[in-house]
């Protein structure tokens, strides 16, 4: 047996270097005194890095650490989804209570940690490295969803988070066992040939270990019934958490689903196509008709989230090129339109008292134009309006359907729109259509008796720079790509060619 | 000139946010103005020789999904592009006379809503098609929702009544996106994708896929006009619109649904229309009966309007689905007359409305008193109503019965008794309002000259296509022919020729008509 010294592809592990190098940095410049107010731009300085590390790499794939990552098109497309919404989380952060109270540098240092999580998550092809990514990704989270000490929600949402995301990773390790045990390797091209070739197609062992992988996944995409938590979580987080959970949680993690399932497991797909088929239709049904009666935007925007996961897994059950391409597709135009949301709500926590309820964004039409129409155009783009992302990405989507033979999903994720256009028309409706009767909430005192935490903290927040400049372009991006997707569908194209 | 046409007035509304307040009104109707006469120019090269296409443009759009922009005049679209470009102008202007609030987004909202819709109109790609129709809802979505009038009475409120429209109507178009990828993905058969409308038609796919594809479109299309059984949105929404813009959304909108059974159906899914006929029909003679025995009870001067759209459109689809050229051509007609008249009929309404404070047919009466010029052009915007022979209304719906007739006489015997209920409701209308004892607080006044100049041309194109119906006809007779043919070629059926034999038809008129092709 001889040995070769490793050959170490430094520039290929630049991303995750950057990151690793830019989160200790962070963490320390919280002990330096000079540095103390520095986090927010150091992060982003360390963002800005890893994206164009990232994008020099685009078209150019390797396998990294011996086979156990793969820079490809596809985990760059995702790695640079989860970077582009760490920098709006950045910037939602600040003045944000939670990053003051937990600490600047620490908070950051978190959020930072987290992306790397999901850096490596997007380019895992190994059970080994999927599992630790992904574990990477989310203590990071249980602790940034907990840093608002002094809301008791936010506590009990990091509580909630820690205790389901460990049962699904214990689920997802447990899964993991079980494929290893069948196939007798880790690595993904590996148990794709041993399902494909040696003859362990239908093994018990196999779809054991496929059905808690799966189970274990869903988790982590809140794919419907093992949602539970998201609800909970997302309204109890600090909102600039919760956004950039809603969507680079969901995008990294559906990056690990895909590759997992579309290569490793692909000889096997006859079975597991039928069965996360229906967990699809579940998803969307329930997430849909959960947000219906919700008042909490943050719960809305949680249970909306259920259902559009069901949808872009849809884009993983054809286990075809354009149902990846589909899914990088739909998981980028969700991005904009979820930050261009989130933008709103954070900005109305923050001047009103009302919160993230719906009542908050009553009359934002009249009041603040610039933050209404982000809110207004996220809102018809998530329920698939034309002329924003929303409806391409469902065209793409109900394309990848129809030709992948699984038209009946085609017509769920129809039937789940209708649903959701009474939720989300009815946040459009509060904005534009109801004269705002009280006066305007954020001149007044607060009401009596509401806890102190409900407070305005900046009863300016609406006019932020910072909240309303990353809302609009957010929004412009939206619309842009619903009418000039070409660009888009080109990334997604890309980054779904590279797993066929 | 098909690409100015479409965007135009998008283009004034966006720049209509820079303006002042009190001029983004006569802005946007500068830009319908514009838009009018850009399809003017249109017509005015539209070659009526030809059943194809005519000022194409088609670039890919999404060229990795197969998605194509592609624009085009034919003889089915051109009028209703005309209508649509005209009686926008009116509504625009009709609301630029009175006081909006929030302007700037009043009439945003409206123009985008006219590109919208003439969008639909002019797409020859099935998936833009599908695009457009959407659209159409968002502006109209807010125009009902905000601007919309709360009801007193207890009922739903505008915002209400709008979630309930876009709820009915999209529940149709969802599926329709679905089942126009679905025909796509089924007609390409593994290779390249294609949404083109003429393509698809070329080569139909399969009779067992027709089946449910059709019933997918068929249900957008008759929730949109709205027919029978799918009208539930309707008596909600049209209390709540603010009326210049339902003038404009009654007359326009209902007609895409029409537009797609011809424009889409017919061709794409012939196996399945034949098959399909007798159900449809049925469904336009309920509407057709429904509508009208609504229409002659109801009190409210909208829903009036509203049911008689019902079963005028009732009409078109019975005329469509004679599956006769004949047929088809009146329901063209048709669709064009009825926009004529219901669009100054809600422009009417607000006229009364403002002038008796109500817009509830027992509180009316006795207007005519004072204002003779009013009450002339609201008796000839009634008598086009109830299809006076004479009217080009007459001439739509005789060529649609003599469709039907040709096809299916029982058919054919029951619509009858639509136009004699037809009179009964239009004079009913014309009569509670104009005439009669004028009870308190009504007031007869004479219309004024500004309103006067927006409603005297919609009843002018009244009387011009009564005098003159062979613009439409001549230039429509190909094209609708040929989404006829599409579906009696298919079964080897003999094609009915163009015109039929003078014998068939008696009155001189219709000869006349006929020599003339």
């Amino acid at each position: 047996m001889t040995f070769d010294a490793p050959t170490i592809d430094y520039g290929a592990l630049s991303p995750v270097i950057a990151l690793t190098a830019g989160l200790c940095v962070v963490l320390m410049s919280a002990v330096i005194g000079p540095l103390r107010r520095s986090a927010p731009v150091m992060t982003m300085a360390v963002l800005g890095t890893t994206a164009t590390s990232l994008i020099s790499q685009w078209n150019d794939p390797t396998d990294l650490v011996a086979g156990a990552l793969r820079l490809d098109d596809l985990a760059i497309a995702i790695s640079l989804m989860a970077i582009l919404a760490a920098a709006f989380a950045v910037l939602y952060s600040l003045r944000e209570p939670a990053a003051e109270q937990a600490g600047s540098g620490e908070y950051h240092a978190l959020l930072l940690g987290s992306v790397l999580g999901m850096v490596l998550l997007a380019q895992a092809q190994n059970l080994v490295s999927l599992f630790v990514a992904i574990e990477t990704l989310s203590i990071p989270l249980y602790i940034l969803c907990a840093t608002n000490l002094r809301r008791e929600e936010s506590l009990e949402s990091g509580l909630k988070y820690l205790i389901v995301g460990s049962l699904g990773s214990a689920t997802l390790l447990y899964g993991l066992a079980f494929l290893y045990g069948a196939a007798g390797s880790t690595d993904f091209g590996t148990i794709a040939a041993a399902i494909g070739d040696a003859g362990l197609l239908g093994d018990p062992l196999v779809l054991i270990g496929i059905a808690l992988a799966a189970v274990g996944l869903a988790f982590k995409t809140s794919i419907a019934p093992f949602h539970q938590w998201t609800p909970d979580v997302y309204q109890g987080a600090p909102t600039p958490i919760t956004a950039f959970m809603a969507v680079a949680t969901k995008a990294a993690a559906f990056a690990v689903f895909v590759r997992f399932f579309d290569v490793a497991l692909l000889p096997q797909a006859d079975e597991w196509q039928p069965a996360l088929a229906v967990l699809a239709a579940v998803s969307i049904v329930v997430g849909n008709v959960g947000a219906l009666g919700q008042d909490s935007l943050k719960r809305l925007l949680g249970y909306s989230g259920v259902a559009q996961a069901g949808y872009v897994l849809g884009g993983l059950v054809v286990a075809s090129e354009a149902g990846v391409s589909a899914l990088v597709f739909y998981l980028g135009g969700y991005l904009f339109m979820n930050l261009a949301a989130f933008a709103a709500i954070v900005a109305r926590e923050r001047e009103t008292a009302f919160g993230d309820d719906i009542a908050a964004v009553r009359g934002l039409g009249g009041e603040r134009p610039l933050l209404a129409w982000p809110l207004t155009i996220a809102m018809l783009s998530l329920a698939g309006f034309p002329a924003t992302v929303g409806f391409v990405g469902k065209l793409y989507l109900i394309e990848a359907l129809v030709e992948g033979d699984y038209t009946w999903l085609a017509v769920f994720i129809a039937v789940g729109t209708m649903i959701s256009l009474a939720y989300y028309l009815r946040v459009v409706a509060a904005m534009w259509m109801r004269p705002g009767g009280e006066p305007a909430p954020s001149a007044g005192p607060a009401i009596a008796g509401a806890s102190p935490e409900a407070d305005p903290v900046d009863p300016e927040a609406g006019r932020r720079i910072y909240l309303v400049g990353p809302a609009l372009l957010a929004a412009a991006a939206t619309v842009f790509f619903g009418v000039i997707p070409q660009p888009l569908v080109e990334f997604a194209q890309e980054a779904g060619s590279s797993l066929f | 000139m098909t690409n100015s046409l479409l965007w135009t007035p998008l283009a004034f509304g966006l720049v209509g946010l820079l303006l002042p307040r009190r001029l983004t009104g006569w802005w946007a109707t500068l830009g319908a103005a514009v838009t009018l006469g850009v399809a003017v120019a249109l017509l005015a090269g539209f070659d009526s020789g030809t059943a194809g296409l005519q000022d194409a443009v088609d670039t890919p759009w999404i060229a990795g999904l197969g998605v194509d922009y592609s624009l085009g005049l034919d003889g089915l679209n051109i009028f209703l592009v005309l209508l649509t470009a005209l009686l926008w102008l009116g509504g625009t202007a009709f609301a630029a006379l009175r006081e909006q609030q929030r302007p700037h987004l009043f009439f945003l909202m409206l123009l985008l809503a006219e590109t919208a819709t003439l969008g639909a109109f002019l797409a020859q790609d099935l998936l833009l098609f599908v695009v457009f129709f959407d659209l159409m809802l968002v502006p109209f979505y807010f125009l009902f929702g905000a601007w919309g009038t709360d009801r007193t009475d207890g009922g739903p409120t505008a915002a209400a009544a709008t979630l309930k429209m876009i709820v009915y109507t999209l529940v149709g178009s969802l599926l329709m996106l679905v089942a126009a990828i679905a025909t796509a993905i089924i007609a390409a058969d593994g290779g390249q994708i294609s949404f083109s409308i003429a393509e698809l038609a070329r080569a139909p796919i399969g009779e067992g896929s027709q089946r449910w594809i059709f019933w997918f479109f068929a249900a957008a299309f008759l929730v949109k006009m709205p027919a029978f059984l799918l009208h539930g949105w309707m008596p909600d929404a049209y209390r709540a619109a603010p009326l210049p813009v339902l003038a404009v959304f009654s007359g326009v909108l209902a007609k895409v649904g029409a537009y797609g059974f011809l424009k889409v159906v017919l061709p794409l899914f012939p196996d399945a229309t034949v098959q399909f006929q007798e159900v449809v029909l049925v469904i336009a003679l309920a509407s057709i009966l429904y509508g009208s025995a609504m229409a002659f009870t109801q009190t409210n001067v909208r829903l009036v309007g509203g049911y008689s759209s019902v079963a005028q459109l009732g009409f078109v689809t019975a005329g469509i689905f004679a599956l006769r050229p004949d047929g088809a051509d009146g329901a063209v007609l048709q669709m064009v007359n009825h926009g004529l008249v219901v669009a100054p009929l809600f422009i009417i309404v607000a006229l009364l409305a403002e002038r008796s404070g109500s817009e509830d047919l027992r509180e009316m009466g006795g207007m005519a008193m004072r204002a003779p010029v009013l009450a002339a052009l609201f008796l000839i915007v009634t008598l086009a109503t109830l299809a006076m022979p004479g009217s080009a209304n007459f001439i739509g719906e005789f060529y649609i019965l003599n469709g039907l007739f040709q096809e299916k006489v029982v058919f054919a015997l029951v619509a009858i008794s639509g136009v004699a209920m037809a009179a009964f409701y239009a004079l009913r209308l014309y009569q509670r309002t104009m005439h009669n004892r004028m009870p308190e607080g009504v007031e007869s006044r004479e219309i004024g000259w500004r309103d006067g100049l927006v409603l005297a041309p919609l009843v002018a194109c009244i009387v011009a296509l009564a005098l003159y119906p062979q613009l439409v006809l001549e230039r429509t007779d190909r094209s609708a022919t040929a989404s006829v043919e599409a579906v009696t070629g298919s079964e080897g059926r003999e094609i009915a020729a163009n015109c039929p034999a003078p014998e068939h038809r008696n009155g001189d008129l219709i000869l006349t008509l006929c020599k003339e092709r």
